[in-house]
């Protein structure tokens, strides 16, 4: 058991950190500590594009797909320096981490020689359709139809939460094609172009003013036979192996940004004396702590290389992280006291702070709420018999 | 980036849990709680059987080699059996003091004894300790197994001494402890002769780094065991026509604890690798460790009385003795509040 990395290791952050703070302090300087996923959207598709063509868009894949063949340790180190350097989230980070490795482990060749240069290369930006409006956690409950008409797949039906739907290219779509199946049978597993006739795109505005997700609506939308990825009605499956992606490396590039917002905190709490405060003390301190944790966990969890098994602190990330952040939100505005409650924007746009009060409120419910991983952690992790469910 | 256990590190950890497991029975620590709170066969066998006291302890002096993070994972499995034994006093303090502070010939004659079981030490410390020469006088309320002592290792802020406990001016009086698996006597020295560590500042800084991390990992241990003795009840326990896991109230409550523990282990193993590694962390580690771990002991403890129900609050169950050993947990070595603030402090700077 160690901390340390490898001094090739470190000779590797050294050459990350150089070649990424030299395109913040230069052509890329305007895009530099962007926290939202939306604002200057195109800039941003253009920096992940010159990241594809200088080989750091998506360094674990294979070389022969675009990639580096990085190992893991130097994808940890590329996301973390990659946030401390103040590079704004991947627009595509969908396409990095859910799409592309799905089609990795799952894709026919055609379908990666089609999709994964393009990914690495940042010229397809990927977003993905499972949510449903009432279906929520349920992925079980997807009603969104495809049934094949002659070489094509006709869709009918609504997704919901789909993240930068409004600024990608394509989506990938969990939908029923087997009339009258219930629960996760006879769903199948469709990447779609968007763009098309048949495709409509509404964004939400939520309640940080921001609008990052959309209400996604298919009204005889149409993909080739082909673009299933997996085999029909296997759909279920595919959308597992996804999900399992994304207790990814990523989660050490959060950390990074995690750090800067209590960075900001420690900052304004110096800067108006609430540091001397007892309580805000303790929860610096304890805000310290368990980023601290975070990270901690998050390298034990990748030091595990059997991931064929259920690994606790994998299960139990999600949770972590989101409430650590949602806290961390309440902190900020306990520091920054009724200054926080009003911005010189006319636009209703937040500072860094302010906006991570509001946006932590989404952290505890995307991606699984924490009532769902609460369950997943005692029925997968400690074997608890599951609670009754519908007639699914 | 490994940050697993090695192999040889998986093998201790084993090793250490089947020998609590099948040795720190519920029915031999009772017996030694109704005594001085130290099963003194299992001591016996722990030093001498098993080999593993010397971890933590540098070959040269005598001990095993190897570093905190092995001396964790023995903690981690004897607070899992809330054994009694004088673990935290003789080996994690007095044992480390002596060993980074002593000299070479205090390191020869005092390490044998502690290692091999045949002396517990205590480690007795008053802030406002008065020194005239090496005639110490002070007083301690909390030294944990201090009844069974025969050697005391006492410190100050400022010095660190070996005392006998049968010196002329050491009065030893046993203390009635809520933790009867570890408890306290009160030490007052009374002129009593000191003999000086060779590096005060040393014995003192490598106590403390050892005593947080111990101390963090038996919490570790605790908690664990506590979840594991819920998780079991759980399973078998038949309410309204349904074993009570099922119960997403019930269930939701086991997943926030490993949810505690998973950032407790965290906690334990990334103090005593940052400690063995010296690295720049070290501090911030331990003082997070120890205040994490310790509430996460209690957490799950108190939490295991609740879900057992009624006879989670029996003196028959074992519940209690977690609940007892958690709460000594948060207080020994220091408040949660105080290792805080030990944080808050250096990312803070020290409160105007």
């Amino acid at each position: 058991m160690r901390l340390g990395f490898s001094q090739a290791e470190e000779d590797f952050r050294a050459e990350c950190a150089d070649w990424l703070n030299a395109q913040m302090a230069g052509e890329f300087a305007d895009i530099k500590g962007i926290t939202t996923l939306t604002e200057k959207a195109e800039r941003r598709k253009e920096w992940e594009q010159h990241l594809g063509a200088n080989g750091w868009g998506c360094i674990g894949w294979p070389k022969e797909w675009g990639g580096r063949d990085a190992t893991l340790a130097e994808q940890v180190i590329f996301a973390e320096e990659y946030a401390r350097a103040g590079v704004p989230g991947r627009v595509n980070h969908i396409g990095i981490e859910l799409a592309g490795p799905t089609l990795l482990a799952l894709g026919t060749e055609e379908q990666k020689r089609r999709f994964l240069p393009d990914i690495a290369a940042g010229k397809t930006i990927f977003c993905q359709g499972f949510s449903e409006p009432g279906a929520g956690s349920d992925l079980a409950s997807v009603r969104t139809k495809a049934r094949l008409e002659g070489d094509e797949w006709v869709v009918e039906g609504q997704k919901i939460w789909t993240s930068l739907a409004h600024i990608s290219d394509w989506i990938f779509v969990v939908a029923r094609s087997e009339e009258g199946s219930k629960g996760p049978k006879g769903l199948t597993f469709l990447m779609m172009e968007l763009g098309q006739p048949g495709i409509e795109i509404r964004p939400i505005r939520q309640i940080n003013g921001d609008a990052e997700f959309n209400e996604t609506f298919f009204d005889g939308a149409r993909c080739p036979a082909d673009s299933l990825i997996g085999a029909v009605g296997d759909g279920w499956r595919v959308a597992m192996t996804l999900l399992s992606f994304e207790r990814g490396v990523s989660t050490l590039g959060q950390q990074m940004a995690f750090r800067n917002e209590l960075d900001g905190i420690i900052a304004a709490a110096k800067a108006n004396g609430t540091a001397n405060d007892p309580l805000v003390r303790q929860r610096i301190a304890r805000a310290e702590i368990g980023l601290q944790l975070m990270r901690y966990g998050a390298l034990r969890m990748l030091s595990n290389t059997d991931h064929s098994k259920v690994d606790g602190a994998a299960l139990t990330y999600k949770i972590q992280w989101a409430t650590w952040r949602r806290n961390l939100g309440e902190l900020a505005m306990d520091v920054l006291g009724q200054a926080a409650e009003v911005t010189d924007n006319p636009e209703y746009e937040w500072d860094m702070l302010p906006n991570l009060f509001l946006y932590s409120r989404a952290d505890t419910i995307y991606g699984g709420t924490n009532q769902i991983q609460r369950n997943l952690i005692a029925e997968r992790g400690l074997g608890m018999p599951r609670e009754p469910r519908g007639d699914a | 980036m490994d940050f697993a256990f090695t192999d040889e590190q998986v093998m201790i950890a084993e090793t250490a849990r089947a020998f609590f497991t099948e040795n720190a029975t519920s029915e031999r620590t009772r017996a030694a709680m109704a005594a001085d709170g130290i099963d003194q066969a299992l001591w016996q066998a722990f030093c001498q059987e098993l080999g593993l006291s010397g971890i933590g302890i540098p070959e040269a002096a005598g001990g095993a080699g190897l570093g905190l993070v092995e001396l964790a994972i023995i903690a981690e499995a004897a607070g899992a059996q809330v054994a009694a034994l004088p673990l935290l006093g003789s080996l994690a303090l007095c044992a480390q003091a002596i060993a980074a502070g002593g000299s070479a010939g205090q390191q020869e004659q005092y390490l044998p004894g502690l290692l091999s079981g045949e002396v517990i030490a205590g480690y007795v410390h008053d802030a406002a300790l008065k020194a005239d020469g090496d005639a110490l006088t002070g007083e301690a309320g909390f030294v944990a197994h201090g009844g069974s002592a025969g050697l005391m290792v006492v410190t100050s802020n400022t010095g660190a001494w070996l005392v006998a406990a049968d010196a002329p001016g050491v009065t030893v009086t046993p203390l009635t402890t809520m933790d009867q698996t570890r408890p306290f006597a009160r030490v007052t020295l009374d002129g009593a002769q000191g003999e000086p560590l060779a590096d005060p500042a040393a014995a003192i800084a490598a106590a403390h780094r050892a005593g947080f991390v111990t101390v963090a990992a038996e919490g570790l241990g605790v908690a664990q065991a506590a979840l594991d003795r819920t998780v079991a009840y759980a399973r078998e326990r038949v309410q309204f026509g349904r074993p009570i896991g099922s119960f997403q109230a019930y269930k939701h409550r086991l997943a926030d604890m490993v949810v505690e523990i998973e950032q407790a282990r965290s906690a334990v193993y990334w103090a005593a690798c940052a400690v063995d590694e010296g690295s720049d962390e070290a501090g911030l580690a331990v003082h997070a460790a120890k205040s994490f771990a310790a509430d996460t002991a209690f957490k799950c403890a108190g939490d295991m009385i609740q879900l057992h129900g009624g006879i989670g609050f029996t003196w028959e169950h074992d519940a209690h003795l977690y609940f007892k050993r958690a709460r000594a947990l948060q207080s020994i070595l220091g408040s949660g509040n105080w290792h805080r603030e030990q944080v808050a402090a250096m990312i803070l700077g020290e409160a105007a």
